[in-house]
């Protein structure tokens, strides 16, 4: 069971919502993925174009906690106008902190983010940073109060999975708050291996919405999300440089 | 009287003065959007009493998909 702040969810598979080839499969992805928080962008609605369908609006809301990021914002304050937009809609007070600092890698700027969240913190959100690796600094952010930590495993929407799990599992030791690895994830097999490093969920959107088949994948992801949960909490056997065999080795019946 | 909304200067016609009444005027009633006037969030309570002034900057917002 995941919990952040005071809630608990069943489900550690948190899910964007973003650039699915369809509402109807995006649909179809949400539900088989059992998945029970999902990711949200706030945007300028296009009032001047032909009523245009919105995906929250098909979704029946009372099954679904919703995380809107701060996607957009450059510095700690036009992060907290997002937040603050995104909780006058009456419909959440989780926010994913997302400040970006670089246009290339969209990684984010440490310096905004922490300052972006003592600020919401203040304001009695639920605060959830999406960071980079760094290890001082999740520990930074949880000495400020936020209510879990989401590092990214490699550049958003890279699909390149973990490129330092060392760091992540140093930020999943210290860490007493929820770690979620967010970003970057490209295949089941990443998702797993984030959970298997004792990540406590995974926020993931591309690697599902840009599958050839999104459904499929997001029951994939559901059950390595699962299976890495599973794996890491039966406690993994050590490496050993050589093999050691699994048959006994007395009462041969070759000699 | 005309304002500036979502990025676009619009010139409302008479009839619509409140935020309810710009909402309604544009099929918003039952959508679900935020709406901020020169920066300030207005709270959903206050859509009918909060009136609209020439020269306003309003911002009509929404949830879109997003990771």
């Amino acid at each position: 069971m995941l919990k952040i702040a005071n809630r608990t969810f069943q489900s550690r598979l948190l899910l964007g919502t973003g650039k699915y080839p369809s509402f109807e499969i995006q649909k179809k992805a949400v539900e088989v993925s059992e998945a029970e928080i999902l990711t949200f962008a706030v945007r300028r609605m296009n009032i001047f174009a032909e009523e245009q369908p919105n995906f929250l609006e098909q979704l029946d809301l009372s099954k679904y906690t919703l995380l809107p990021n701060t996607a957009g914002a450059k510095t700690a304050e036009e992060a907290v106008r997002i937040a603050k937009l995104a909780k006058a809609s009456g419909l959440c007070d989780m926010i994913k902190v997302e400040v970006i600092g670089d246009d290339r890698t969209l990684l984010p700027d440490p310096i905004e983010t922490l300052k972006a969240s003592e600020m919401l913190l203040e304001e009695g959100f639920i605060v959830l940073p999406y960071t980079s690796d760094d290890v001082v600094l999740a520990r930074r952010l949880e000495e400020l109060g936020v209510h879990a930590v989401m590092p990214a495993a490699s550049p958003i929407g890279s699909g390149k999975g973990i490129i330092n799990p060392l760091y992540l599992k140093f930020i999943i030791e210290q860490s007493s708050i929820p770690v979620i690895i967010d970003a970057g994830i490209g295949s089941p097999k990443d998702a797993a291996f984030a959970m298997e490093l004792g990540a406590d969920g995974v926020l993931l959107n591309t690697a599902v919405s840009g599958a050839k088949d999104p459904v499929k994948m997001a029951q994939a992801m559901k059950l390595s999300v699962t299976a890495g949960r599973l794996g890491f909490e039966a406690g993994r056997i050590e490496e050993k440089e050589y093999a050691i065999a699994s048959s006994p080795t007395t009462g041969m019946v070759t000699s | 009287m005309s304002i500036t909304l979502n990025g676009k200067s619009v010139d409302l016609r008479e009839g619509v003065n409140t935020v309810e009444q710009l909402l309604s005027h544009y099929h918003l009633e039952n959508r679900i959007v935020i709406v901020e006037i020169n920066k300030e969030i207005v709270m959903k309570e206050n859509y009918k009493t909060m009136s609209l002034s020439h020269g306003d900057v309003v911002e009509i917002i929404h949830f879109v998909g997003g990771g």
